[in-house]
Parts: structure tokens; C-alpha cells; sequence
């Protein structure tokens, strides 16, 4: 049985439907990321999951539990706020305290554990201090402390370092993902970070407009999205316009305007369906010449453009007529920022299993 | 050249605003029966008055009136604030703000009306009853522009945490805005002690404050114990709303 069972939840505002009819399981000691853009629903089912809301229709359950009669305070269930939500009146120790207070736990026991939590946190010499005094990273440990302290079943996270630079950002990410396999305790995660998402989760669900469009581990969200909102929507993707037109038992024939036949993965299509290619910029081969014969796909171009990124280069390639197709060079040779120019004559190839065609 | 006359207009305007008080103040320290001419200093006008017996009733009242009066309109306010913050509710700003904004003679009147249909002796209670009345929509905005600036992810964090919602409130919700229902407080205190014209259509004969006072005694002439009765008044009126200032600025001002 999985730890928090969903089922079919709907939540409307008025005219407007949050979340349509979700449903998911989340297992105990996951990592599990709702990843979608602003207003695709992420947000209101977490606070569902939270107490905050309620849904209109659907349950979810919590050890098999129902929570609809759950009041927030009495579910073992805990969030940290995207703005930390730190009561300001109360000192560091008097924050991590608050939760053990509301278990009337014994001040002796209260006074050791939050002791413990803060050197957990590396904050042991601030807990005098007031939220207001600490730095941002500093609040989030606090706000993350509170949040454990009672050891609750189910963690939820509301984009939790929106609010951090980008530095601080990368390095909390990495204590996140320690501090979860610490702790064991199940995380969801929500976020409009889609690298945040990849690194720090077990599994992904990633959102668009109250529905779930793919729910997987993030290597199969990246390497095989199921439709293009999110091909499109986690990482960068070349997409392009296609026809099947001969089917074989595991690979197939694209037609592509401006372009030609080109070799695909059967992803188990008929002869004739239309859709699009997603090709991932990293998977297309790029240089001046390409052995021929390698790969199934090999085409010649000219440098469109390029962004020159410092780690690499994505050069916009034009193939055929007006079909451009982006690929990824690392700038891993020496003293050279970039190897082509815009209007050089360039080769690309990919293999036929580089793409995912998807219907529609 | 025109800051200088920006500068003269600037000392114009506070001279007409502040010039009159410090007469009046000047003027109950003068040991003269006339507001004339200065003739010496003398503490006599402020022995008058505490020998006064009809003045000390009506200080007395005046006290009781507004101590009530702030108390009660800060537990109502405090709420109907609260209730103005959680609830988008249409009709409901306007229930509470309208009294504001409908001239105080209006209210006076209707509240006199009101109270002889429903057969209360005016008085003593009667006056605090409207005093209530017209002091809990100034409350409620002071503490709902204190609700507006807390996050509101705070109470949450509390029930998220294991606080019932009365927990919540009490532990989170209520220190987080105490300075704005103390500053409401304080300018209940203060339009409830020296209000006249509500006071004036609800008191009836037997019941008698301190601006009730004052008007009847000028109306023979205007003697240094009034002046003397003023300034105690003005300073009482001052020192309350340079310390509600203090604790809510953004609300009092108005930002």
C-alpha cells in the first residue's frame, strides 16, 4: 500500500478548475517532485494534501486512512512555506519548539530535542536569535528544523529556495537530498524548476492545467517525454512536425517537410499518424564533416546562429528547407570558445533511437 | 525664493493650527479672570477646577465613558477587523466603515431617535452604547491594515504545525497584530473622551462629560478653568495618540 493514496481529485474556483481530476501514488520514502508552470494546480493540491483546502470531489489517504475528516493540525503531515513562514515574534529555539509545544511534550524533552535540531542544522549558536536576524539561507534550515522536529509521515515542500540565490541554491539542493535520505521521511516537493526538479527527485509529476501530463523518474521524463507540453516544458527540445510513413517492427520512417525521410523508434504507431519529433539538442551530432554511417540520420546544413553558453555552444543548424534543429557542442577543447561560425557548412546526425516521435 | 515662501506658507499653516492652543494653554496659567491680557503666572485656575464638583462628576463620567467605551468597541472591532480580513465579503466593509463616513450629527440624531423608540433613559448608558457604536469601525480598520500586513502563510504554518485554529490565533495571529488592536484602542479612548456632538444628542439631562461641560460653562463666559480643563484634556488626547503612533504608524497614518 502506498503511503498517500490519490484519487481522482477535483478542486474548482468558480469558473476556473485548479486541479481536474487528479490521481497518484506516493510511497514511503520517496522523493516526489509536482513540477508544472504557475498556475498548473501544483500549489492547491499541495495545500489539499496540507488541510489548507479542501477538495470538491476525490479522497486521498494517508495509510490508508481518509483525511477529508482531518482537521491540518491533526494530520501528521507538515509544509514548508515558500516564504519560510517563520513566526517573527518568536526566537529560533521558540519556532522549532512550537510543534513539540502543540504535542505537549515535557519542557525537559522540548528543550533536548530542539537542542539536537539545531545542531542538525548547524545553527546551535542562533538559537536566541529572531528570524528577522538570520540570512536566507539560515531561515530555510530553521524553517526545514520546524518542519522535522515532530518527525512528521509526510513532508510537503512549496517551493521551498525560490527565494535563494543561485549559489545557495545549488548547495541547499544537495543538503536536501542528504537530509531526506537522513531523515527517511517522504518528501513532495513542488516546483517550476525543472533542473530542480530532475536533481533532487525520485519520481516526477509534472503538471499542466489541473492534470498530470507525465508521472515518472526523471531520466525517463527527460529521455521520454510522453507529449509535447512536456518535451517542450523540461529542458530544451527540438520539435518538429512529422508524418510516419513506413512502419517496421522496431524502428519507423518520418516524413518531415523541407527535410525528408527521417529514422525513428516505433513507439507502436500506424503508417500515416501525425505528430512530432523530440529530439534533445545534446543527442544531435554536430561538426564541420561526420563519418558517415554511424548514425541512421545525417544530414548537412549551415550555422543558422549560436548562443554561446561558456560550457557549450548551441548552434542553431539549418537543414533542408527552413527545418532549423538545435545541437549542443561542449566547449571542452582549449583555448577555442567556438569551433564554427554562423554561415559555416556543418554536418549533424543523431541515431534513430535519439528522438520520440508523439503523436498528435 | 520659493522655498523661503514655502517655508512662510509652512509656518503660516502650523501657526493657524497651533496658535489657538497655545493661547488657551497660555491663558490657564494667567492669574487674571479675563482672557485679556497676561498678568502673572498662577497655578489658581487648576485649584479651581479640583475644588469643582460638577467638573470632576463630568471628568469622572467622561472617563468611564470612554474607558468602557474602548474597551468594548476593541474586543468588537478587533473581531469585525478579523472578519473584514478573512472573509471578501461585499456588504460587510460597507456595514462597518459607513458610520465613518455619515456625518456625526446624523449619527447623533438617529442614535437619539433610536434609543427613545426602543424606551432606554438616556445617560450614562446611552452614551457609551453610541460611543461603541461609532468607535468600532475606526478600530476595525486599524486592525485589519495590521491583519493585511502579516503573511498569511503564518496562521497556517501554526495549524500546519499541530495549533488549533483558536491556538493559532492566540499564539500566532493575536501577538503578530496586539500593537494595531492597542492603537485602536487608544484612538477609541481618545474620540470617545472628548466627542461632543453624539455625546450632546444622547446624554439627556442627568448624565453630564466633560465637552458637555465645557460647552455650558462658555456659554456664560469663557473662564481660565476652562482653559485650565483644556489643556489637561489636550495633553490626556496628545500623549494617547503620540503612543498609538508609535505602536501602528502605518496604520495611523493612514499607509
Amino acid at each position: 500500500m502506498a503511503l498517500l493514496e490519490i484519487r481522482n481529485i477535483v478542486r474548482r474556483f468558480g469558473d476556473f478548475t485548479a486541479v481536474d481530476g487528479v490521481s497518484m501514488d506516493i510511497e514511503a520514502g520517496e522523493f516526489f517532485t509536482l513540477l508544472g508552470p504557475s498556475g498548473c494546480g501544483k500549489t492547491t493540491l499541495l495545500r489539499m494534501i496540507a488541510g489548507f483546502d479542501s477538495p470538491q470531489s476525490g479522497e486521498m489517504l494517508l495509510d490508508g486512512r481518509d483525511l477529508a475528516s482531518i482537521a491540518p493540525e491533526k494530520r501528521p503531515i507538515h509544509t514548508v512555506f515558500q516564504s519560510y513562514a517563520l513566526f517573527p515574534h518568536m526566537t529560533v529555539a521558540e519556532n522549532i519548539a512550537f510543534p513539540l509545544r502543540m504535542r505537549k511534550m515535557g519542557k525537559a524533552e522540548i528543550g533536548e530535542k530542539v537542542r539536537q535540531s539545531l545542531e542538525d542544522v548547524r545553527l546551535a549558536d542562533r538559537g536566541g536569535r529572531y528570524p528577522g536576524e538570520l540570512s536566507g539561507g539560515q531561515r530555510q534550515r530553521v524553517a526545514l528544523a520546524r518542519a522535522l522536529v515532530n518527525r512528521p509521515r509526510l513532508l510537503l515542500l512549496d517551493e521551498p529556495l525560490a527565494a535563494l540565490d543561485m549559489k545557495l541554491r545549488e548547495q541547499m539542493q544537495l543538503e536536501l537530498i542528504n537530509l531526506q535520505k537522513e531523515v527517511g521521511i517522504t518528501f513532495i516537493y513542488v516546483t517550476h524548476d525543472q533542473t530542480e526538479a530532475l536533481a533532487l527527485s525520485h519520481r516526477i509529476a509534472v503538471m499542466n492545467g489541473g492534470k498530470v501530463e507525465q508521472l515518472d523518474e526523471p531520466s525517463k521524463i527527460y529521455d521520454s517525454p510522453k507529449n509535447r507540453f512536456v518535451a517542450d516544458f523540461i529542458g530544451t527540445c527540438n520539435l518538429i512536425d512529422a508524418e510516419v510513413s513506413v512502419v517496421g517492427e522496431e524502428k519507423m520512417v518520418l516524413q518531415i517537410g523541407g527535410l525528408g525521410e527521417v529514422a525513428a523508434k516505433n513507439p507502436g504507431t500506424t503508417c500515416g499518424a501525425k505528430g512530432i519529433l523530440a529530439l534533445r539538442p545534446e543527442k544531435v551530432r554536430i561538426a564541420a564533416q561526420l563519418v558517415p554511417g554511424s548514425d541512421e540520420n545525417h544530414f548537412k546544413g549551415r550555422v543558422h546562429d549560436f548562443l554561446y553558453m561558456g560550457d557549450v555552444t548551441v548552434y542553431i543548424v539549418e537543414v533542408g528547407e527552413g527545418v532549423h534543429i538545435e545541437a549542443l557542442l561542449p566547449n571542452s577543447a582549449a583555448g577555442r570558445p567556438r569551433i564554427l561560425a554562423v554561415g559555416d557548412p556543418v554536418e549533424i546526425s543523431w541515431r534513430y533511437d535519439a528522438g520520440t516521435f508523439l503523436d498528435g | 525664493m520659493s522655498r523661503k515662501l514655502l517655508a512662510a506658507s509652512g509656518i503660516a499653516v502650523y501657526a493657524f493650527l497651533y496658535l489657538p492652543l497655545v493661547v488657551v494653554i497660555a491663558y490657564s496659567f494667567n492669574n487674571s479672570k479675563l482672557n485679556a491680557e497676561w498678568v502673572g503666572f498662577t497655578w489658581h485656575w487648576y485649584r479651581v477646577l479640583l475644588s469643582d464638583d460638577i467638573m470632576l462628576k463630568a471628568a469622572g463620567n467622561s472617563l468611564l465613558i470612554a474607558l468602557t467605551a474602548s474597551l468594548a468597541s476593541t474586543v468588537l472591532g478587533t473581531m469585525a477587523g478579523y472578519a473584514l480580513y478573512r472573509y471578501k465579503l461585499k456588504l460587510l466593509p460597507v456595514l462597518v466603515m459607513a458610520p465613518l463616513a455619515i456625518p456625526e450629527i446624523l449619527v447623533g440624531v438617529s442614535l437619539l431617535i433610536f434609543f427613545v423608540a426602543i424606551n432606554l433613559t438616556l445617560g450614562l448608558l446611552s452614551i457609551m452604547l453610541s460611543h461603541i457604536a461609532f468607535c468600532v469601525g475606526f478600530v476595525a480598520i486599524v486592525v485589519r491594515s495590521r491583519l493585511s500586513g502579516m503573511d498569511e502563510s503564518l496562521p497556517e504554518a501554526a495549524r500546519d504545525l499541530g495549533a488549533t485554529p483558536f491556538q493559532a490565533f492566540r499564539l500566532v495571529t493575536l501577538p503578530l497584530i496586539a500593537p494595531g488592536i492597542i492603537a485602536g484602542a487608544l484612538l477609541a479612548f481618545t474620540l470617545s473622551i472628548d466627542d461632543f456632538v453624539i455625546t450632546f444628542f444622547t446624554a439627556g439631562v442627568g448624565a453630564s462629560t466633560l465637552p458637555l461641560q465645557i460647552y455650558s460653562m462658555i456659554k456664560i463666559a469663557v473662564t481660565p478653568e476652562v482653559n485650565a480643563i483644556s489643556t489637561l484634556l489636550m495633553l490626556l488626547t496628545l500623549f494617547l495618540i503620540v503612543v498609538a503612533s508609535r505602536l501602528s504608524p502605518d496604520s495611523i497614518r493612514g499607509r
